[in-house]
């Protein structure tokens, strides 16, 4: 008897426990919806100040090309390394730079660059509003008459929407060059067969453009993931702490899911 | 008669707080106070920690809206107001933060110029001669190349007064701009907030703990407690009076009205059900 009143109770808590999580996720959700559309609002007044897109592009995009640039580097090898120990089986290596090139512009390109870009700039950004948030400069400005969301938010928004397809295009770049460097550097892979078969099979309209637009997506998203977790954060350090960490969950997941849903939509057949 | 005499008298109120109620998570901050703020004067608000004071500068400053009643500001429903005026209007106020909220990106020197760049067109030269005037009287002119995580808490505060002033508003609000202060810093607050208001025909509402300081300079001061005006007067007249709110803490009386004591349960009885 004494069981099962505890079993009700455990039950009932267990209910009001799921029922304050969905109520605080959808407003959450309604949250980060309504700041997009103050941030799309704002759009046309922020293009207005170039400058101040273009410093964030410096924070947001340049610092982050050091990481970017050694990743597509490092997985280009490892692609080329493992593409070649597996086609070398077919007497299909010449293929090598077809699968290399396929594989980063198609996937690994938009994918791992927006990772990256979680961890390296979206983390940054979220820590950096939340700690505007935190020590009243956002507050401040709104009493000087500034509005955060156009002078602080828009451009940081912007500058992380241009930066991500521009920074997975060099990502997959260097990665075709990592996977060039083992191919046809270490292991002896026609120079010729390796641009050639890449010239022929990596279609613009199909593979290229669809990989632009992945990464225009995943820099959508990420970016406004970012900012809204920053902007949302409670005013404490552990608040901020959260939320910096809630921005690398959110969007590696959210681009992960995407990813799967934009990869059945284009190549789906 | 009346009505002119009405109009003239609301000429000389800035700032209007009219049966404000305000409440957090439940637990009433502001339980329907009424507060007048005259035109050029110091008007200090008062009275414990956690009664809402800062709470009642971001009311007054548009950042929160009240359950009920009304703020008015020059004539102007604070909270009536829509978002593109609600802005206007702050470019005739400013809130001095309690940490001076200075943008840590940029220099005491950008900091100052911030508010000039984004609401007028003035050129460069003539933005670089009006922060170092703002500069000079904060006394910081020689810090205008510093980064703020180079300055003192005093020097922070001195920094974003000059910034609070950088477009002459007609209202200034201090929040607790004294506390933390060595001596000196407070000296030069108190009398830098005196001769800026006399000085530039300013408005001015300081929040503070601070009852000497403040005190000295104020024309006028609430004493909020509770969620509500428990007295008002000149500082003269609060310091004389019968009142047992104003005497405990103009003369900051341990216990009076306002307990000690966050309200608990017994204490005993919490002794005893934490041994059982």
């Amino acid at each position: 008897m004494l069981n099962l009143e505890a079993v009700r109770t455990l039950s009932a808590r267990a209910m009001a426990s799921l029922g304050h999580s969905a109520l605080n996720f959808f407003e959450r959700l309604g949250r980060g919806h309504l700041l997009l559309l103050q941030i799309l609002f704002g759009l046309p007044a922020a293009l207005l100040r170039p400058n101040l897109i273009i410093a964030q592009i410096y924070a947001v995009g340049v610092l982050s090309l050091l990481i970017i640039l050694v990743s597509g580097l490092f997985v280009g090898m490892v692609l080329g390394l493992q593409g070649y120990n597996t086609l070398v089986d077919f007497g299909a290596e010449e293929s090598l730079g077809t699968v290399v090139a396929l594989t980063l512009v198609r996937e690994l390109g938009p994918v791992v660059a927006a990772l990256l870009f979680a961890g390296r700039a979206g983390s940054a950004l979220t820590a950096e509003i939340g700690l505007m948030k935190t020590t009243e400069q956002l507050s401040a400005m709104e009493m000087m008459a500034v509005d955060p969301v156009k002078r602080v938010l828009i451009p940081r928004f912007l500058a992380g929407f241009f930066s991500l397809p521009l920074l997975a295009a060099i990502f997959s770049a260097m990665g075709v060059m990592g996977g060039y460097f083992v191919g046809v550097g270490l292991l002896g892979v026609d120079e010729g067969a390796y641009w050639s078969q890449m010239q022929a099979k990596v279609v613009f309209n199909e593979d290229v453009a669809n990989g632009i637009i992945k990464s225009i997506v995943f820099g959508f998203v990420a970016v406004w993931i970012a900012i809204f977790e920053g902007y949302d954060a409670p005013p404490t350090s552990e608040g901020v702490s959260r939320a910096t960490t809630r921005t690398v969950v959110h969007t590696s997941l959210a681009v992960l899911g995407l990813d799967f849903i934009l990869t059945a939509l284009m190549f789906g057949g | 008669m009346t009505e002119s005499r009405a109009e003239a008298n609301d000429e000389k109120i800035v700032v209007r707080v009219r049966d404000l109620h305000f409440s957090r998570s439940g637990r009433a901050i502001f339980d329907g106070i009424d507060i007048d703020v005259a035109r050029g004067k110091i008007t200090a608000i008062m009275g414990p920690s956690g009664t809402g004071k800062t709470t009642l500068l971001k009311l007054i400053g548009g950042q929160l809206r009240p359950e009920a009643g009304t703020i008015h500001i020059e004539g102007e429903n604070v909270h009536a107001l829509s978002r593109r005026r609600l802005y206007k209007l702050r470019r005739k106020m400013s809130l001095l933060f309690q940490s001076g909220a200075l943008l840590t990106d940029i220099s005491v020197f950008d900091n100052v110029a911030f508010p000039l760049r984004e609401h007028t067109r003035l050129p460069e030269s003539m933005i670089r001669s009006l922060v170092l005037t703002k500069l000079e009287a904060v006394g910081l002119r020689g810090a205008s190349a510093l980064m703020p995580s180079e300055l003192s808490g005093g020097m922070s505060r001195r920094v974003a007064l000059a910034r609070a002033i950088a477009l002459d508003p007609m209202l200034v609000m201090y929040d607790e701009p004294f506390a933390g202060q060595d001596p000196i810093s407070m000296g030069v607050l108190l009398e830098l907030i005196s001769k800026l208001n006399r000085a530039l025909g300013m408005t001015s509402i300081i929040v503070s703990h601070d009852i000497n300081e403040t005190a000295a300079i104020a024309d006028f001061i609430y004493l909020l407690a509770n969620g509500k005006v428990v007295a008002s007067g000149t500082p003269q007249q609060l310091k004389v009076s019968k009142s047992a709110w104003a005497d405990q803490f103009m003369h900051g009386l341990p216990d009076g009205p306002v307990p000690f004591h966050f309200p608990a349960q017994p204490y005993d009885k919490e002794l005893l059900d934490a041994q059982s």
